[in-house]
């Protein structure tokens, strides 16, 4: 119970579930051969941190903000760049975390400042402009991001996949690869836990308490600004750790990979799926929606080639592939309007307001 | 107990009149004389103010149904990007079979396709807009958090749509010939298809405001926006109003989304999602709900985004969110608050 800050999951199913998930993982690199189930398994650990900082703006604030993505974008970027100019060493790591990190809390300290003062559906419009403009920024300074083809670059030694640690361990080869995966995944789980303590310290209630009715709050003496300018940076920073490690895997940071608006779509679409103002939430949807990005599209592809088979008019079109975001957006609106807490929510059955 | 001297007013007063607020109208004219220098040569400065000014009408027409929307409704549509390609698409129904007849180098048979192409599309958004409301936002209203969830995902499922319907490659749309080319004066080239644009743009800018400002429609919606539980008690339907006012807002965004893929001359799924930034940053700059702030504030960021452009390309990239931060410094509400929100 401490490790879950006293807040455990309050359904049955739902610890089921997330200790499958949490064990699944633990185990991929041992289980499911290959680079695709790594891959996705990597996916859901950094994409799980950064929804779950989302959710603590989203779901326990009640701020709707399209930045989110351009955070988890300077913590990539910083890295990458950090690598790339000064060769693959341990030291450009830990300047690209020393720059990107601190970079990432100044600036949502600033928005935050400018423009949470302003009703919440002000912040969400400025914030779109300003993630907006920061994309155009990062295609655009190629002589420092590598504009759209992005940065790519090497790892330190020990994490590359040549790196070997130990031959044979039933039956895998544990290198450079698998470690940075088990980097990933406890970085990741760490500062989920870490959320999760924060949702349910003090601190956390006067969130709830501002999302819940804020000139009430601020009739109790709390200066909501401060809390929720606070919030926000500590969702940057969680968001810029994501992005660091997201780099990482990837050894590439790009516009498409860390900035895009389709990114911040996701993210906004894994935080309602899973359940708004529960942490548990983000790991639950970031799961749902990446397995589905990845083995939903085989599925839909062979439907779709039946259904052209069969000669049905518009069907094979909806069910191609790469509409995949269209059925997803579907389930998206449907979860909205009818179980607002998402699949979190539901599965602990206590109805709860989320606007 | 004292009774103070206060004048009561009779009924003969004239109503008090607000105080004009004239800075932010002459706003875009100082800053168009001001450019005149900083460009050089008067025939650029022409073409590149012609350039913001058709760019500017064509963005109010798609920024003047949300700011609509926002004030009377208090509904953010963060979808209102799908209406614009929904128009543009439709309009390609229209356009591009008669291609020969947009291609012919005679106006009246111009006009004979792209008319009812832009009806087309207007039509289809504008009902579309009505099962939008019905569908997405009528259970909704007064939450503004599901209302931004609720109408993103909105936008999410119309861009995949299009994509499913109409693949996802760029469609080419030539404009119709006769609107092609520009008017020379002296050495000052002024291209026809922006004169057109600033016409229609003026007539939409006009109309909103005589329908705002000399109708009973128009008075029940300023009436509405004060106080709606009034209105309804006095025993007017807000609701059909407010489907009405939806309706509207649509069927414009679908005129603008028409308009932008003929200047630009293709149509994309996506091209919604690029404009929706644009069209918030207007909405923002003018003030929520107020169709003269965003007016003003779509000829500023058209301004600044084409003198910025040709002065420092660099720089215009942003421009716009520059221009935002330093309204919001100077008008923290926006050049003209209307809602007390």
């Amino acid at each position: 119970m401490m490790i879950l800050s006293g807040d455990p999951p309050r359904s049955r199913v739902l610890s089921l579930l997330l200790i499958t998930i949490v064990v699944v993982l633990a185990i991929t690199p041992f289980v499911f051969p290959g680079a695709k189930p790594l891959n996705v398994a990597a996916k859901i650990c950094i994409f799980a941190a950064l929804v779950a900082s989302y959710d603590l703006l989203l779901g326990y604030t009640g701020t709707v903000s399209f930045a989110h993505t351009m955070f988890y974008g300077i913590g990539s970027y910083a890295v990458a760049i950090a690598l790339y100019g000064m060769g693959p060493s341990w030291a450009a790591v830990g300047a690209g975390v020393l720059i990107g990190l601190p970079l990432a809390a100044l600036l949502a300290l600033v928005i935050g400042l400018f423009s949470l003062r302003v009703e919440a559906i002000f912040f969400a419009m400025i914030t779109l402009a300003v993630a907006s403009a920061f994309l155009v920024l990062a295609s655009q300074l190629s002589w420092l991001t590598g504009g759209e083809d992005g940065r790519s670059f090497s790892l330190p030694e020990l994490l590359r996949p040549g790196t070997v640690f130990i031959k044979d361990l039933f039956g895998v080869r544990i290198n450079g690869r698998i470690l940075t995966y088990y980097i990933i995944l406890v970085g990741c789980a760490g500062m989920i836990l870490a959320l999760l303590r924060v949702v349910n310290s003090p601190f956390g209630r006067v969130l709830q308490a501002v999302r819940e009715n804020r000139f009430r709050a601020e009739a109790l003496g709390y200066r909501t600004v401060f809390h929720l300018t606070y919030a926000n940076v500590l969702a940057a920073l969680v968001a810029a750790a994501a992005g660091v490690l997201n780099a990482m895997w990837l050894r590439y940071a790009g516009p498409d990979t860390s900035l895009s608006f389709s990114i911040m779509l996701d993210i906004l679409l894994m935080v309602v799926i899973g359940g708004m103002g529960t942490i548990y939430g983000a790991i639950i949807g970031a799961t749902i929606f990446i397995l589905a990005q990845n083995y939903l599209q085989a599925l839909m592809g062979a439907a779709s080639g039946a259904a052209a088979d069969a000669g049905l008019p518009l069907l094979p079109n909806l069910l191609h592939p790469d509409r995949w975001l269209l059925w997803l957006g579907l389930l998206f609106v449907a979860s909205v309007y009818f179980f607002p807490t998402g699949i979190v929510g539901r599965l602990r059955g206590a109805p709860k307001a989320a606007d | 107990m004292t009774t103070t001297d206060i004048p009561t007013p009779s009924a003969s007063d004239p109503l008090p009149q607000a105080k004009r607020d004239l800075l932010p109208v002459l706003l875009p004219a100082i800053l168009a004389l001001l450019m005149l220098p900083l460009v050089g040569s008067f025939s650029s400065w022409v073409t590149l103010t012609v350039a913001s000014l058709a760019m500017g009408m064509m963005i109010f027409i798609m920024a003047s149904g949300l700011t609509l929307v926002f004030g009377l409704m208090d509904v953010l549509n963060f979808g209102h990007g799908a209406f614009i390609a929904v128009g543009a698409y439709v309009a390609t129904l229209v356009l591009l079979p008669l291609a020969a007849m947009s291609g012919a180098d005679s106006l009246l048979t111009n006009l004979a396709v792209l008319v009812p192409a832009v009806l087309a599309a207007m039509a289809v958004s504008g009902a579309l807009g009505v099962v939008v409301e019905r569908v997405l936002i009528l259970p909704v209203y007064g939450q503004h958090l599901k209302q931004i969830l609720m109408t993103t995902g909105g936008l999410i499922v119309a861009e995949q749509a299009l994509y499913a319907l109409w693949g996802p490659q760029i469609i080419p749309l030539p404009l119709p010939t006769s609107l092609r080319g520009s008017f020379i004066i002296g050495d000052i080239a002024i291209a026809k298809y922006r004169l057109l644009v600033m016409l229609v743009g003026l007539v939409v800018f006009v109309g909103i405001q005589l329908t705002l400002n000399r109708t009973k429609i128009g008075l029940l919606i300023r009436a509405g926006v004060e106080n709606r539980e009034m209105v309804e008690a006095l025993g007017y339907h807000v609701k059909r109003l407010f489907l009405g006012v939806f309706m509207v807002g649509s069927a414009l965004a679908g005129l603008g989304g028409v308009m932008w893929a003929l200047y630009r001359e293709q149509v994309h799924a996506s091209m919604g999602n690029e404009l929706t930034v644009l069209i918030f940053i207007v909405v923002i700059i003018g003030g929520l709900g107020s169709v003269g702030g965003c007016f003003i504030g779509a000829l500023l960021v058209a301004m600044v985004a084409n003198y910025g452009g040709f002065l420092v390309p660099k720089l215009a990239l942003v421009s716009n969110i520059l221009l935002m931060v330093a309204i919001l410094m100077w008008r923290p509400r926006g050049l003209y608050a209307v809602t007390s929100r």
